[in-house]
């Protein structure tokens, strides 16, 4: 229990060391946002009366605890470029993001799992060296290399999906599916190799201790002592590595949100840094760390079913 | 002795490094009796946990069975396959290792571990094997085993793990225990209650067993009959009184002189000079000629054979008279 309660008291605490590591670094950025919204030739009068409005005359710290106060209420502020409030455009591009993050976790883990178990127990045979080589490439290719050439090879090709845009869930959902398989999968490929790469030296670590010598001792199959055995004891690495994934993903993908022209939160974000659109940058860099200290959360949890020996470290 | 269980004839095993095979046992041939307790005993690389592998059909990728038999109840195991092999290991033959703490699965509970072993040979349920286990420990002298049944092994200690091994390895009343090192790595007031565990085992299942050390005392306390090996070779086998009273090889000898003992108080303890040869640099000849007091032009020249050296007594040394 004092586990759980220490674990959360840190992510409390590193959330709001985030807030304000964030907030002053976007008053030390040059660029003043009233002059952003007004634009070069705007007057002097007009400025300052604007800033009052933003309240950026009040001293930081106020600025701060109000910006904070907002936040954790909900009310986000209103976006520059867009003129509309951050909550809503976050409303409306948060669901491509974690339906592609979701999407492209489960190829991940339906591909990258059984596979990283076959080349272990195949380890030395020309199919385990083929495959190996396969995941070195995997991990080599940039993203958006492998997103044109599924575009070429399932849109232009074979045409089964969409090369680009996004249908929403409630309009259509195979649709949607169909618009996201493509992306999920470009996203996903070198998260698979990764993953193969780190089950399968874990895996063969393993194979080489004691307690796998006592299972087969015990007269159990090979398979009998990867599935009940092995298994669980090569996992700490890999969920560690797809916990990475995962946070990498829900930020939202600007590569591959790019080339397939889905309005996720990577796109978002590389249009408020364009812009200076302060309120909606802020929120999306907080959003990207609170999503990054969740998910270490979530897997410190899972460290902790997994492997019982785990306690806090003093 | 009584019927023979287990039969080792002129076995022998090789490591392939590089494109050469080197020996690592040679000449293996002993029996054990039903119920009976036999030891092996040698330094460090004289291929004594080779042996139990060999027998658990457990030996490592670059090892191999080059000639000989092992056979238990008369049938052979060394062409049986590996599917076969399966079937007598765990349930026929079992074996318990140097070090418990690491011999464990870390991520599951002891006790699912012993249940595993009567669910995979005994054809019981699963609810039946959860309570011959906890039968099982409490007969290895746990206690509180409702509790202990799914306790992971980093919350036990090194020897309630050993008797946690030992319950896994007997729940499913095998013929033969291979012992190896079993009391090697714990505390020296745990190793006496192991050891009388081991042969109270012995005593109520008939459980015959195969006890290797490199201890002779730990022998002495366990063992009808020992096996002394050296540099993969048998040189020595008797009756356990018979060997320690009237040793016949060298090496034994000079095993037995370098134990210690309350009358050898205050004097330098005996050594035997240089140390068991590595796999790659054994030479023609008698194995032990290159450290032996008492070596002659033939020990350099030929390996010995087995003689008798009394009833029961077995020795390979040229210097004893057939």
């Amino acid at each position: 229990m004092r586990f759980y309660i220490r674990k959360l008291a840190a992510l409390f605490l590193t959330v709001l060391l985030v807030s304000v590591i964030t907030f002053l670094v976007f008053q030390v950025l040059p660029g003043d946002p009233a002059q952003i919204v007004l634009g070069v030739d705007a007057d002097a009068h007009q400025l300052a009366e604007l800033r009052k409005t933003m309240g950026l005359e009040r001293p930081a710290a106020e600025r701060y605890l109000s910006w904070i106060k907002d936040t954790s209420t909900g009310e986000l502020g209103t976006s520059l470029r867009y003129q509309r409030p951050v909550a809503d455009i976050l409303q409306e591009r948060l669901p491509v993001t974690i339906s592609l993050a979701i999407l492209s976790l489960g190829l991940t883990l339906i591909i990258g799992l059984p596979l990283g178990i076959y080349i272990a127990r195949r380890d030395g045979k020309i199919s385990a060296l083929f495959l190996s080589v396969l995941t070195q490439l995997g991990v080599a290719v940039p993203s958006f290399w492998l997103a044109f050439l599924l575009i070429l090879i399932f849109s232009v090709t074979f045409r089964l999906f969409p090369t680009y845009g996004y249908v929403p869930w409630h309009e259509s959902p195979l649709g949607a599916l169909k618009s996201l398989f493509l992306p999920a999968l470009a996203l996903a490929i070198p998260g698979i190799a990764v993953v193969i790469r780190y089950l399968r030296n874990t895996l063969l670590d393993q194979s080489r201790m004691d307690y796998v010598r006592t299972a087969r001792s015990k007269g159990l199959r090979e398979r009998s002592i990867m599935y009940r055995h092995m298994l669980r004891n090569s996992l700490i690495p890999v969920l560690t590595i797809v916990g990475l994934l995962i946070a990498d993903t829900l930020g939202g993908s600007i590569v591959v949100e790019n080339v397939f022209a889905l309005p996720g939160l990577g796109n978002l974000l590389i249009t408020s840094i364009g812009t200076r659109d302060l309120p909606l940058l802020q929120t999306l860099v907080l959003y990207i760390a609170f999503i990054v200290v969740c998910i270490n959360f979530i897997v410190d949890m899972l460290y902790k079913i997994i492997d019982p020996r785990i306690r806090l470290k003093r | 002795m009584t019927n023979s269980l287990l039969e080792m004839r002129d076995l022998e095993v090789a490591f392939t490094l590089g494109k050469q095979d080197y020996p690592a046992l040679q000449q293996m041939t002993f029996q054990i009796g039903e119920k009976e307790t036999v030891g092996i005993v040698g330094e460090s690389g004289c291929g004594k946990s080779l042996t139990s592998l060999s027998i658990m059909g457990l030996l490592p990728g670059t090892a191999k069975i080059t000639k000989g038999e092992i056979r238990l109840d008369g049938k052979s195991l060394v062409t049986s396959s590996a599917q076969q092999w399966s079937g007598v290991r765990g349930k026929d033959i079992t074996m318990i290792f140097q070090d418990p703490m690491t011999a464990l699965n870390p991520l599951m509970p002891v006790g699912k571990q012993i249940a595993e072993m009567a669910l995979l040979h005994l054809g019981v349920s699963r609810k039946e094997a959860r309570q011959l286990a906890l039968d099982m420990m409490a007969k290895v002298g746990l206690s509180r085993v409702d509790r202990l049944y799914g306790d992971y092994p980093h919350q036990l200690s090194g020897g309630m793990m050993q008797r946690i091994m030992i319950a896994m390895a007997l729940i499913c009343q095998p013929k033969l225990l291979i012992a190896d090192e079993p009391t090697t790595a714990l505390d020296v007031t745990i190793q006496a209650q192991i050891l009388n565990l081991l042969r109270d085992m012995n005593h109520s299942t008939g459980t015959a067993m195969l006890f290797i050390s490199h201890d002779l005392g730990v022998i002495r306390e366990v063992c009808d009959r020992v096996i002394v090996m050296y540099a993969g070779y048998m040189v020595e086998e008797a009756p356990v009184e018979e060997l320690l009273d009237h040793p016949r090889h060298p090496y034994t000898a000079g095993l037995l002189q370098s134990l210690p003992g309350a009358d050898k108080r205050g004097r330098i303890l005996y050594t035997i000079p240089g140390r068991v040869p590595p796999l790659t640099g054994r030479r023609t000849g008698c194995p032990f000629a290159g450290r032996c007091p008492s070596a002659t032009a033939i020990c350099a020249a030929e390996v010995p054979q087995m003689k008798k050296a009394g009833e029961q007594h077995l020795v390979r040394c040229h210097l004893v008279a057939g």
